[in-house]
């Protein structure tokens, strides 16, 4: 639901609700973004994490 | 013939007998399966909910599988906010299992809601009224950032990492994973405790009903607090039975003991809390609304005192005792008994907030309503497991799942 949908109230209920459920979706979002900018920048210049353990 | 896809250092059986077993459980799987078809093209006349029983056995399942995936959270949590390092050894399992347990969760209430094209009307004509809306937006959340855990471990996949991409894209994800562990202990704790919650806030149900600070009644907390007891002691049995199967050691005692004291000590506490939580409801709570201890346990052919005894003692009180001593947890027998104690403790007080809150009778003209599962909900219920079995089998076989299995089982 957005505030453009008819059933929008501005209220704290939809505010802190539906602003929960974006502020979740924009973290993973921009995590993901980054992760997948990241990798292709890492691409270009050729760098190897070869050598390196993950966990 | 799949040995190109195995990872470096590692024996596994041969392809027939890995084939013949998931044929087995794909078998299962299948009966599930047709089940849920059945509840989504027949509807949910399948099942034997009612009016009156309004939560189905797949509902305890449900709520049962959230609590013992949280593992996942919290393992993560101490893992990557807390720092404890020797936790690196089990987390890929701890994030593999947390996956499955909410994947399953999803498809539950898929089937649950018997529409499932109408799923989505959770998210743009949400009650922001009701904690099932909370628990559905976190539970969604929560799947996303446990995917977002699982997606680099399939990418260390010998053949997938080959790929610069993918190879980089798993390292990426890897460095940003503190990230995605807090957000997933946040969404963790308020999914938790808005299932207690759920339960809490019914003050037409004098069995569940609890007082709480502010909206939140003390079942939000205790649910909240019992997942990340008991979660991490499922990941334990798991990685027993896992190491039972394949008679191979692969985690180890040092990480299983540091989770377990951490696990122990999260259940003690809790089970205090719990403890007080029912000596004030069975003598303030429920007396304040016309009801004594005796009745919720009497009458009826199913519900007694063994199960609060069951619940607490057995499944709480035991396993928290064994697993706080360094002698409990240092002897493999007892600290096995712990987990699978403790996993019966959650399941059993999952249970008791679901469906034995349903069949107590709350006017004075109603019976006991005991309730008992169609063959469609069991099928449905056991779908998620034999579900979870296949995919440890091809994650095990295929994923570095456990980074020490090498080091603890040299190939010649």
């Amino acid at each position: 639901m957005f505030p453009f949908n008819f059933e929008w109230i501005w209220d704290m209920s939809h505010i802190v609700f539906m602003g929960g459920l974006w502020y979740a979706l924009t973290i993973l979002g921009l995590g993901m973004t980054y992760c997948i900018i990241k990798t292709i920048f890492d691409i270009y210049k050729g760098d190897s994490h070869h050598d390196q353990g993950h966990h | 013939m799949d040995s190109a896809l195995i990872p470096n250092g590692v024996r596994r059986c041969s392809i027939n007998k890995f084939m013949i077993a998931l044929a087995i459980a794909g078998a299962v799987l299948l009966w599930g399966v047709y089940a849920m078809f059945l509840c989504w093209f027949k509807g949910l006349n399948q099942t034997n909910m009612n009016d009156y029983y309004g939560f189905a056995l797949w509902i305890w399942a449900d709520l049962a599988i959230i609590a013992l995936g949280g593992g996942a959270f919290f393992t993560g949590f101490l893992r990557y906010i807390m720092g404890k390092d020797e936790l690196k050894n089990i987390i890929n399992y701890a994030v593999l299992i947390g996956f499955i347990c909410y994947s399953s969760a999803l498809l539950i209430l898929a089937i649950d809601i018997g529409q499932p094209l109408r799923g989505w009307f959770i998210f743009w004509h949400a009650n922001v009224h009701s904690m099932l809306t909370e628990v559905a937006f976190c539970l969604t959340c929560y799947f996303m950032v446990l995917t977002i855990e699982y997606i680099p471990l399939i990418l260390e996949n010998k053949q997938i990492d080959k790929v610069p991409f993918f190879h980089h894209l798993s390292h990426n994800m890897h460095s940003v994973m503190a990230v995605f562990a807090a957000t997933g202990a946040f969404l963790s704790f308020f999914h938790q405790g808005s299932l207690g919650g759920v339960a809490g806030v019914l003050f037409g149900r004098p069995f569940a009903f609890r007082e709480g600070l502010f909206i939140w009644p003390w079942t939000f907390f205790l649910f909240t607090w019992s997942a990340a007891a008991y979660g991490p002691c499922f990941t334990l049995m798991v990685t027993k039975i896992t190491e039972m199967v394949t008679k191979k050691k692969l985690v180890k005692d040092n990480v299983v003991e540091l989770l377990a004291k951490i696990s122990g000590w999260m259940m003690a506490t809790y089970i205090i809390a719990k403890i007080i939580d029912t000596y004030y409801w069975a003598n303030v709570t429920a007396p304040s609304l016309g009801f004594n201890i005796m009745h919720f346990y009497s009458n009826n052919s199913f519900y007694g005192l063994w199960i609060l005894f069951l619940e607490i003692i057995l499944g709480g009180v035991v396993p928290a005792a064994i697993l706080i001593t360094e002698k409990g947890r240092k002897n493999s027998l007892a600290r096995n008994t712990a987990f699978v104690l403790a996993v019966i403790g959650v399941c059993v007080n999952r249970w008791v907030m679901v469906l034995q809150v349903m069949a107590v009778p709350v006017m004075s003209f109603d019976t006991w309503a005991l309730y008992y599962p169609s063959w469609q909900e069991v099928a449905t219920t056991i779908l998620p497991v034999a579900y979870g079995i296949i995919l440890i089998m091809i994650s095990y076989r295929y994923l570095p799942i456990f980074p020490q299995e090498p080091e603890l089982n040299p190939v010649d």
